[in-house]
């Protein structure tokens, strides 16, 4: 069963939990890149998320509650993007990286006294029996309900963007901000609300950080987690299940690098650390060709700020 | 670019204006005492315990002395920036606490030389105003070490390594060296993170080790990510706190730590700067010097191996051991000690090989 000293379905258990947080905050990044807006501010919505589910559960001692509060801090900080790049229509581009270091710096006064507590332990969904089931047991049935949460959110995205007439809108405003305009849709309004979607789905990849991941709360502990999954959101040519696999692939070397050396293996672990970001230059290359099919898939409106008076 | 050229040219009139006045020896009224951190002060471990330190020199000293800090500075070109702005802001004495900002700091030394710096873990002092310090963890490593190789169950003890370096390589070897001379069944893992400060990444890395069968968790990273994880066993596997107590983990899975205790040496160079007995040193305390601190074995552990643990703590701080004492060979099984022979220092600043029974290589 072994590969090479690794037991691969131990390996892919635990890729499909390194991978949630990195999902659930590209799904939202793709989300609010779908509606025309850059916000390079994944890292700090995903922190302070972190911090700010993290105080909930501990005061709660309810990993639900942190949850919420995660998505919800990570909501009211992407807010404050919303309003400098919809309503003052600054932008994006240093918008959204003032925001990361803002939210750095918040999370980290947020935290004064939060450090070496532990938070609530959220329980893995009881399957009973099917847990048991070898193989499939500790892949399918072997988590905790984040893990099916973060599947069934892409799905979900899925739907709503391809099946759905408020998919259709949001296509719109980001392929042309102006003809959307003139069909009457209150441009700057859904792309907030898209923000606003973009920033609770980071809050609660960063929650997922400090409440199951790493189950404490330490300053700086996203570590980057949001600018890989601004990374993957273009690795997924903004397609929510490519969003998955990408998701899958990040999360999945960086365990299996690990896992590796602790097996003994002799490959060198450089190469192996590097080839997440080597395989993102590959597929900018492939989309910036302009020949594939991806090519075409870039929101027409990206980071372009619009205002009705114009 | 006028102010930049004014800036520097009032910089080196200022040199010149004071140049050697410290180094002379003359009393200072007043110090500003500046520290570089590779990370943030609530990482509960490395940076922390600098931060309690810089934070010891202002309480002993008071009014003489101001203190500055900046926190997670990247090793490389942004050090060198940081620090030269320090230099420019009046700093007296500037400690870098990260092995990694050894060319910045003494890139910014030579042009500063009023200014004394103080690197930890470093081996280059290119300038008079250029000292190191360090503290002997491979002897704190010792005690783990010996900890591990009697509470394994699995033979398998793990250490998540951050960078290789010998500083790292020395714990390692001291960890394993006594983990062995316990429980010569013992197998080690290492697993080279490539950071001081990842949380994510240090408790993937303590998970990878637990899957593979290791039960006791040793780690050279900053924060308590891997205690947090091995916590997930209820029980099942131990580690060490490091760099910091990390109480918090208290009584299982920490069952001991290596505590980092820079105050003594900061309230001295300090006082040393106010006083004008100020001298580059090279220094490098251990459990004897009050540098190492060996927090507290808690219940976890058997009565008798805590006994041994602590005789060996004794032992290492009265002088009458040394944690690499041979006979031990390198890893090719060529010998580097002979029997009864201990370890030159210089030896152990530049260690760059396993000793044998460690398997894997180093990466280049």
């Amino acid at each position: 069963m072994d590969i090479g000293g690794i037991n691969p379905v131990i390996l892919v258990a635990s890729l499909m939990v390194a991978a949630v947080p990195i999902m659930l905050a590209a799904l939202g990044e793709l989300v609010v890149e779908k509606s025309g807006v850059l916000n390079l501010g994944v890292e700090g919505m995903m922190i302070v998320g972190a911090i700010c589910g993290f105080i909930a559960a501990v005061g709660t001692q309810s990993p639900v509650a942190g949850f919420a509060a995660g998505a919800a801090g990570g909501a009211v900080l992407s807010l404050v993007f919303a309003f400098l790049t919809q309503v003052m229509l600054a932008n994006q581009v240093a918008t959204g990286l003032a925001l990361t270091l803002f939210g750095l710096g918040l999370s980290s006064l947020m935290g004064q006294g939060y450090n070496g507590i532990k938070p609530p332990v959220t329980a893995k969904v009881p399957f009973g029996p099917l847990a048991e089931i070898p193989v499939l047991g500790p892949i399918v049935f072997g988590h905790d309900w984040m893990v099916y949460a973060s599947i069934a959110l892409v799905a979900c995205v899925w739907w709503v963007l391809r099946a759905t007439r408020l998919g259709l809108i949001i296509r719109a405003v980001g392929e042309s901000h102006e003809a959307a305009h003139a069909l009457g849709y209150k441009v700057n309004r859904i792309r907030l609300g898209c923000i606003a979607f973009g920033g609770a789905m980071a809050g609660l990849g960063g929650a997922y950080v400090s409440l199951v991941r790493v189950p404490q709360w330490v300053d700086g502990i996203t570590a980057g987690a949001g600018w890989i999954a601004l990374a993957i959101v273009v690795f997924a040519s903004w397609r929510p299940w490519r969003v998955l696999i990408g998701a899958y692939l990040f999360g999945g070397i960086s365990v299996l690098q690990l896992n590796l050396q602790a097996a003994g293996s002799g490959i060198p672990v450089e190469y192996l650390s590097m080839s997440p970001y080597l395989v993102t230059i590959v597929v900018l290359v492939i989309m910036s060709s302009g020949r594939g099919r991806a090519s075409l898939n870039a929101p027409a409106s990206l980071g372009q700020n619009f205002h009705a008076a114009r | 670019m006028i102010r930049r050229t004014l800036m520097t040219t009032a910089a080196a009139g200022f040199a010149l204006a004071l140049g050697g006045t410290a180094m002379a020896g003359e009393p200072m009224d007043h110090v500003k005492a500046c520290f570089v951190y590779v990370g943030p002060i609530g990482d509960g471990g490395w940076t922390f315990q600098h931060h309690q330190g810089a934070l010891a020199v202002q309480e002993t000293y008071g009014d003489k002395v101001e203190i500055q800090w900046q926190e997670s500075v990247p090793e490389g070109a942004d050090a060198e920036r940081v620090l030269t702005q320090m230099a420019l802001g009046g700093c007296n004495i500037i400690f870098t606490t990260s092995f990694g900002y050894m060319d910045a700091t003494n890139a910014v030394a030579a042009k500063f030389s009023n200014v004394m710096f103080e690197h930890a873990t470093g081996f280059k002092r290119d300038s008079a105003n250029v000292s190191t310090y360090n503290a002997r963890f491979y002897e704190g490593r010792a005690i783990e070490g010996l900890i591990a190789g009697r509470m394994t169950k699995s033979n398998k003890i793990g250490y998540i390594a951050s960078f290789p370096i010998p500083e790292v390589v020395m714990g390692i070897n001291s960890y394993f060296h006594h983990a062995k001379q316990v429980n010569p069944d013992v197998e080690l893992t290492v697993i080279w993170a490539y950071t001081w400060f990842d949380p994510a990444k240090e408790a993937d890395a303590a998970k990878a080790m637990i899957e593979q069968g290791v039960d006791v968790v040793a780690s050279h990273t900053d924060s308590t990510a891997p205690l947090a994880e091995a916590a997930k066993s209820n029980g099942a596997v131990i580690g060490f706190g490091q760099a910091s107590d990390m109480a918090e983990y208290k009584p299982s899975p920490r069952v001991a730590s290596i505590i980092d205790n820079w105050a003594p040496y900061y309230v001295k160079r300090v006082g040393a700067l106010l006083d004008g007995s100020y001298e580059q040193v090279d220094a490098w305390e251990g459990i004897s010097g009050g540098e190492v601190l060996i927090g507290e074995i808690t219940e976890a552990v058997p009565a008798e191996v805590k006994a041994e643990a602590e005789a060996l703590r004794d032992a290492i701080a009265a002088g009458s051991y040394h944690p690499f004492t041979g006979p031990i060979n390198k890893q090719d099984g060529s010998p580097w000690l002979a029997e009864g022979q201990t370890a030159p220092d210089g030896d152990l600043l530049g260690m760059g090989f396993y000793i044998e029974g460690v398997t894997g290589d180093i990466p280049q």
